[in-house]
């Protein structure tokens, strides 16, 4: 190859890097065999803790679901893993249609017009949803109403900070009011008056975004029903590991006069000269390539194979099949609150408040209840005392499908002794 | 070829899957739960049975292009070979069921992988520190321009301004403008490099950053780095660097020594974690030490062997994404470091910048060189000689389609008219470099012969060319409330269009 070139070595192609420059070589030990590779990640990987799933009473934002095999069995498949882009539609249908077909079914869940291809996770989607609601009212201010995630809060306000959009927290909404921001259920798992806040939103002209556990969609009014504008949410339930928070997948829909503000990649129909169906990238003029510096979003790579595993998950699952997924957590997750509440001292920290899976429970001790479990090998509930001063010893508690009847049991054995 | 959606194959006869009864004795959500609380209909999901979805699937996949079965000289997108072990890493049950809010005490691999990787990174590209945190590169960029705007606040500077070469990429205006800057363009000059005059009339008391990427985006190493850095630094601005094109030079030189303060990298281009079809990617950005304290919280920090996640970072610029990254897309990338080894990663770089030299060499006798080499790791060449014809450069990228090869970058960078931006990457063989300049040279030679047959390409694909106008004007009915089809879902069986199909053609790499 250097012979075709006609240069006698690598350095004559590196002329342009000045000499002051040129490294002798990188500061990292030599390659390894794939062997070896894997021997030293093993070993890293062996130093972490896994608890079972049926074990886990975690929740936060990330939850142990079962996950079918199909979901890998697809998602491991070369031809979409590392495919890129699909910006030659001739040569990436199978990538567009998987995105046309998860976009339709968040629409579907959410009971909106149109979805996105996906965004990096629930986190970046608030933000995204938040800046949309700026653009199209002109406005500068989102409340957050209630318990939204916390981190989800954190990602919106430094997205925030950027374009001048302050942040409220507990505020009533006002003239200056972009949008109402709260999510269903809530970061402790409570449900909130969801109509209620969309109509206060409408009331001073602003947006409502709705924040949303997707699975619990299969049962809970959707965003559609009570008229939300904006709907997002985290997809990692939808057949995505834990990972130690990711990669996951953020989905965003909404109503048909926002499409326009809609950040990210979207995917639509087109035809070819013989009449063919095809999916091509669409709208293509909102985004940065082209708007550059006016775009409303920087985004490109979005998460399209986590997209995937969400659009198998929900297929296999069907209508029914999530509906039992939820009907079985909530009814476990009711089971597990009146077990607790019959514990010494243990209380719900909101008993007026509905839940369907995730619970916060006023505990004493919070801290050595928790250690205590971890002893046992159970993950229990999350301190959520760290983000939120006023709830002290308050405990969340999430139950899905995964945390059979014994291993509630086994739970109440470790708390009762 | 076509398969229909899901949607269209749902029966519903079929039954929904197996899957665990409650077993307890707790309520029905309609015993506790007010009607108006519930959804009135179930969601219209698809009903499949397992077998269908696996064949629906399967189809799918084999409408696709991928890296695992064709060459994809995607300039600026850094496609090589996604190495098998990343994935075996990243679903090792020690990795994958952790849950981000776990004890710190039961996480220390996880922790000292993301802390190994930091400093693996740090050395490649030379920083202080690193964040992993982003989940992407544009989301990389952003970062790293909110912290240099928190570096100026902190310094009660109020610099508004980013400058930006108009060969970059258009993540960097957008992300630019979205931390809050007002963007200022500088132009390239004839060679191709950033014209050292422009920059000199743009900067000024004002400017907050340079955003560069180097080599930049059409392939040219900026021999003038060193100046350029003085230059930004001398005004007190910063200099940012576009991690699209590291590739170039691992182990040859590093963006920390050209006086780059910030530095963003794509682990899905350089570090082999897969694309994946458009995402998950990672975008850790790196930073001297004038921008440690800014960075996003938390860090991870490893005082005698115990890892910690440090959260009290007061000049911190928040968080940018929830929890602390894509953590398997980091488990991959540190994975391929281990395996390729300093030695491994300057090879890779060397081979990378070889393969674009030979490949440019092959083929410029067919297509425009605008700009003299040597290249780094990619090239721009120029449809431009094809201009009589009637031949364009999408015509050539539709062509490549039907030879089995993906296409290159087209209509990128902007600078260049016609632009076909190449980048072969170190894992092709001699023998694909070869395979695709003999398809170049065969597509110009049709180009002149019978140039109408090229409009038709592709043909030998699931579809041929989509008429992207027509169905831009479909959306545009819909959005206005003139038609009930929505084009971006599923909703009923799509009518055929009435017009003959047309291009747009702006596209864009990455």
């Amino acid at each position: 190859m250097l012979e075709t070139l006609g240069v006698r070595s690598m350095n004559d192609l590196l002329v342009d890097i000045p000499q002051s420059l040129r490294l002798e070589s990188l500061q990292l030990p030599n390659g390894l065999s794939e062997f070896e590779t894997m021997a030293q990640v093993s070993s890293l990987a062996e130093r972490n803790h896994v608890y079972p799933d049926r074990l886990t009473f975690r929740g936060g934002g990330i939850y142990r679901r079962f996950i079918p095999a199909a979901v890998s069995a697809v998602t491991s498949k070369p031809e979409f893993y590392t495919a890129y882009t699909p910006y030659q539609a001739e040569a990436s249908q199978g990538t567009l249609q998987a995105i046309f077909e998860f976009q339709t079914l968040i629409a579907e869940l959410t009971a909106l017009d149109v979805s996105n291809a996906s965004l990096y996770d629930g986190a970046t989607a608030v933000a995204e949803a938040a800046m949309m609601a700026y653009v199209h009212t002109g406005r500068n201010e989102v409340l957050v109403s209630g318990y939204v995630h916390p981190e989800y809060v954190q990602v919106l306000r430094a997205f925030g900070e950027g374009r001048g959009i302050k942040v409220r927290k507990g505020a009533e909404p006002n003239k200056k009011t972009a949008a109402i921001i709260f999510q269903q259920p809530d970061f402790l798992g409570l449900l909130v008056d969801a109509r209620q806040l969309t109509q206060a939103a409408h009331d001073v002209g602003a947006l409502a975004i709705a924040c949303v556990d997707p699975i619990s969609l299969a049962m809970l009014a959707p965003p559609g029903e009570y008229g939300a504008d904006i709907a997002v949410g985290e997809g990692q339930q939808l057949g995505l590991s834990p990972s130690f928070g990711g990669p996951h997948v953020g989905f965003i829909a909404c109503k048909r006069e926002l499409v326009r503000k809609l950040p990210g990649r979207l995917v639509g129909t087109a035809h070819d000269a013989h009449g063919r169906r095809g999916f091509v990238l669409a709208l293509a003029a909102r985004e940065q390539h082209i708007r550059r510096e006016k775009a409303t979003s920087n985004i490109c790579t979005n998460h399209s194979l986590c997209a995937l595993a969400a659009a198998v998950y929900l297929t296999y699952m069907g209508p029914y099949g999530l509906r039992q997924i939820a009907d079985v957590s909530f009814r476990r997750a009711h089971s597990l609150a009146d077990r607790l509440a019959r514990l010494q001292g243990w209380e719900p920290a909101f008993p007026e408040r509905q839940f369907l899976n995730e619970f916060p429970f006023r505990v004493p001790k919070a801290r050595s209840v928790v250690r205590k479990l971890a002893r046992k090998g159970i993950l229990g509930g999350l301190e959520v005392n760290r983000w939120f001063r006023e709830l002290k010893d308050v405990l969340t508690f999430t139950c899905t499908e995964v945390n059979d009847p014994q291993a509630l049991d086994e739970l109440m054995a470790v708390l009762e002794s | 070829m076509s398969e229909p959606l899901s949607f269209e194959l749902s029966r519903p006869a079929v039954d929904p899957p197996r899957l665990p009864e409650a077993e307890v004795a707790g309520p029905a959500p309609a015993d506790v739960l007010g009607r108006e609380m519930l959804r009135a209909r179930p969601p219209g999901l698809p009903r499949l049975s397992e077998p269908e979805i696996m064949r629906h699937y399967s189809r799918l996949a084999s409408l696709n292009y991928s890296i695992s079965e064709n060459f994809y000289p995607l300039g600026s997108c850094t496609m090589k070979y996604n190495p098998v072990v990343n994935e075996a890493a990243a679903a090792l049950s020690g990795f994958a069921d952790l849950h981000p809010y776990q004890d710190e005490d039961s996480v220390q691999g996880a922790l000292e992988l993301m802390w190994r990787l930091e400093r693996a990174l740090c050395a490649i590209v030379g920083v202080e520190r690193v964040t992993l945190q982003p989940a992407a590169g544009a989301h990389g960029e952003w970062t790293a321009l909110r912290m240099i705007a928190a570096f100026h606040h902190s310094r009660e500077e109020n610099r508004t301004e980013v400058l930006v070469p108009d060969s970059a990429h258009g993540t960097n205006p957008a992300s630019a403008a979205l931390s809050g800057f007002h963007v200022i363009e500088v132009r390239s000059g004839d060679d191709g490099r950033i014209s050292l005059a422009d920059l000199e009339s743009k900067l000024s008391p004002r400017t907050a950053a340079l955003m560069l990427t180097n080599p930049n985006t059409l392939g040219l190493f900026e021999r003038e780095i060193l100046d350029i850095a003085e230059m930004v630094h001398t005004t007190g601005a910063m200099l940012y660097y576009d991690g699209a094109n590291l590739n170039a030079f691992m182990g040859i030189c590093r963006p920390g020594d050209m006086g780059f303060d910030a530095v963003h990298m794509n682990l899905h281009k350089t570090f082999t974690t897969p694309h994946g079809g458009g995402g998950p990617g990672a975008g850790p950005v790196g930073v001297k030490s004038e921008l440690v304290p800014f960075l996003p919280a938390p860090t991870v920090e490893r005082t005698n062997g115990h890892l910690r996640l440090d959260f009290k970072r007061p000049q911190s610029i928040g968080r940018v994404r929830s929890f602390y990254g894509n953590f398997g897309m980091l488990v991959r990338a540190y994975t391929y470091i281990l395996a390729m080894g300093g030695d491994g990663l300057s090879q890779a770089s060397q081979d990378a910048v070889l393969s674009a030299n030979y490949l440019r060499k092959l083929v410029e006798g067919d297509l425009d060189m605008p700009h003299e080499g040597p290249c780094m790791h990619e090239f721009v060449a120029s449809a431009q000689n094809l201009h009589e014809e009637g031949v364009r450069a999408l015509d050539i990228a539709k062509a490549l389609l039907d030879r089995d090869f993906y296409a290159p970058t087209v209509y990128f960078p902007l600078v260049v008219p016609e632009a076909i931006m190449v980048e072969p990457t170190e894992t092709e063989s001699k023998a694909t470099l070869d395979a695709f300049a003999g398809a170049i040279k065969e597509i110009v030679a049709k180009a002149k012969s019978d140039p109408q047959s090229l409009h038709e390409e592709p043909t030998k694909l699931p579809v041929g060319r989509l008429d992207e106008v027509s169905a831009a004007r479909r959306i545009n009915a819909y959005l206005q409330g003139l038609s009930e089809d929505p084009i971006l879902r599923w909703k009923a069986p799509a009518e055929a269009p009435e017009t003959a199909p047309q291009q747009t053609l702006q596209e864009s790499p990455c």
